[in-house]
């Protein structure tokens, strides 16, 4: 695994700020000048990378291509695949990303000023497409599995490590590069925070994300890089790697229903297709990472779908956007990073900000505080526009 | 700007945007090999002229160009129909 956000760019550095329950939520006094009802957003610099890709391969790379190349860098070396590896095996990349808006707007700005499109340059367009993370990522790791960008609205990450379970699950790859990414910069978000999603609590950046609390107003953006290697048993074990965890579930639904307002049918529908799938009791499911961003009905909606399938059973429910803000297409994929972390280091981090339960969050057994508890599976949720639903159950890998 | 003040800006403009040693460029040096340039990196070359020296070229001009001393020449051709006009 590899991360790169907000709470940290590196894993030890995030799984200091989920123990010690640390925001990485700040102000862009940018946003402001642009006329942004909200300039709340996860704050993080863009690594520098002279000294690590050449000039073509830097070039190329939009924002939050940057994030995921460092995360993947991290993921790399941490699952023990070097060069030779990569070279010897058909090695995949299946990553969430849903947009790249600063490249898409300088390249249309020349265009209309300078009304010559040689003057975009040469890299705009390997920087613009959706599929930006993962043409980007394949050619400097030079990967030659699968290769494609998963476009799933704020589920991308997640639908990319399902999609990337399936296959290894069906044979087709024995070794694939799941993640996701999501831009962080004033043009991202503008449309977003035109429809008044985001929370405008800017008195206190730390307490704005407040997800399953009564007084939430709206989500934070965020965003970053986060990468997991995703192996098959066997080659894992014939190359000796060190195994993290076990993914041995994936749900997924579509609510077909309003374009922007959540449901509870569609992320029920989703939990139950997981729980069924990694055939795993509700008891043993200790830990929910929520998909909970802090806005009124989302969160309303999810803790009403929990408390329906988990049918009076209340394992521990968190959301991590308490601490990072919304990581949107990243999302699914960096809190499956985040969970594993606690798992595998004994505690829940805290749901910042939770004072006061509504109706529903009033069902679900939320912690305010730090957790110190072993634990063996948790199940992540994640909800998009549109109604796409992912839902993953992770398992803590015992030889 | 002299022609020397010319051909100096394109050399240090050049190190700079294609990370390569300035003392590389030198007159009879191969252009595309010394900065060891592709069909993408020509859209590059196009941007920079317009952005440093305020002209545009196009792909067409590349084929008459083999060393810097070429490169050069164009430039300062260019610069001063800029300026007449």
């Amino acid at each position: 695994m590899g991360i790169y956000s907000c709470i940290g760019k590196n894993l030890d550095e995030a799984k200091d700020a989920l123990y010690n329950g640390k925001s990485g939520i700040g102000i862009d006094p940018v946003r402001k000048e642009m006329g942004y009802f909200s300039s709340l957003t996860g704050i993080l610099e863009r690594p520098d990378l002279k000294k690590m890709l050449d000039r073509r391969k830097r070039h190329c790379l939009p924002e939050q291509g940057e994030y995921a190349y460092m995360a993947t860098v991290e993921a790399f070396k941490n699952a023990g695949i070097d060069e030779a590896f990569l070279e010897k095996n058909d090695v995949g990349i299946l990553y969430g990303n849903d947009s790249s808006t600063s490249p898409v707007i300088n390249a249309i700005d020349i265009i209309r000023e300078k009304k010559n499109t040689a003057l975009v340059g040469s890299a705009s367009i390997f920087q613009s497409m959706n599929s930006t993370v993962t043409m980007n990522l394949s050619v400097i790791f030079k990967l030659r599995g699968i290769n494609f960008t998963i476009a799933g609205a704020c589920a991308s990450g997640s639908h990319a490590i399902g999609i990337g379970y399936l296959l290894i699950k069906l044979g087709y790859q024995d070794c694939i590069l799941c993640g996701g990414a999501q831009e962080v910069n004033p043009y991202a978000v503008g449309s977003f925070d035109g429809l008044s999603a985001f929370s405008t609590q800017e008195e206190d950046p730390h307490k704005a994300s407040k997800p399953f609390d009564k007084k939430r107003d709206g989500l934070v953006p965020s965003g970053g890089g986060a990468s997991l290697v995703l192996e098959s048993y066997e080659s894992a074990i014939k190359r000796g790697a060190p195994i993290l965890a076990e993914v041995t579930g994936y749900g997924f639904s579509s609510n077909g229903d309003h374009i922007s307002v959540p449901n509870v049918d569609g992320p029920r529908k989703s939990l139950q297709n997981a729980i069924k799938d990694a055939g795993i009791s509700l008891e043993e499911i200790k830990y929910i990472n929520a998909h909970a961003t802090s806005t009124p009905v989302g969160d309303l909606n999810e803790a009403k779908a929990i408390s329906e399938v988990f049918n009076g059973y209340k394992p521990y429910v968190t959301s991590t956007k308490s601490m990072t803000g919304h990581e949107m297409w990243m999302a699914g994929a960096s809190e499956v990073i985040y969970s594993t972390l606690m798992m595998n280091n004994n505690f829940i981090a805290p749901n910042l900000n939770f004072e006061e339960p509504d109706e529903a969050s009033s069902l679900l057994n939320i912690p305010a505080q730090r957790v110190d508890i072993e634990f063996d599976a948790f199940l992540s949720n994640s909800f998009g526009f549109g109604g796409t639903n992912s839902t993953l159950i992770v398992r803590k890998f015992k030889a | 700007m002299t022609n020397e003040e010319i051909i100096e800006k394109i050399r240090t403009t050049l190190a700079e945007e294609f990370e390569v040693d300035i003392e590389l460029i030198q007159p009879e040096a191969l252009l595309m090999q010394t900065l060891e340039l592709d069909s993408l990196d020509l859209v590059d070359m196009v941007v920079l002229v317009e952005q440093n020296f305020g002209f545009n070229i196009t792909g067409q001009d590349f084929t008459e160009i083999k060393t810097f001393q070429d490169f050069y020449d164009l430039v300062i051709v260019r610069m001063k129909e800029k300026e007449a006009k």
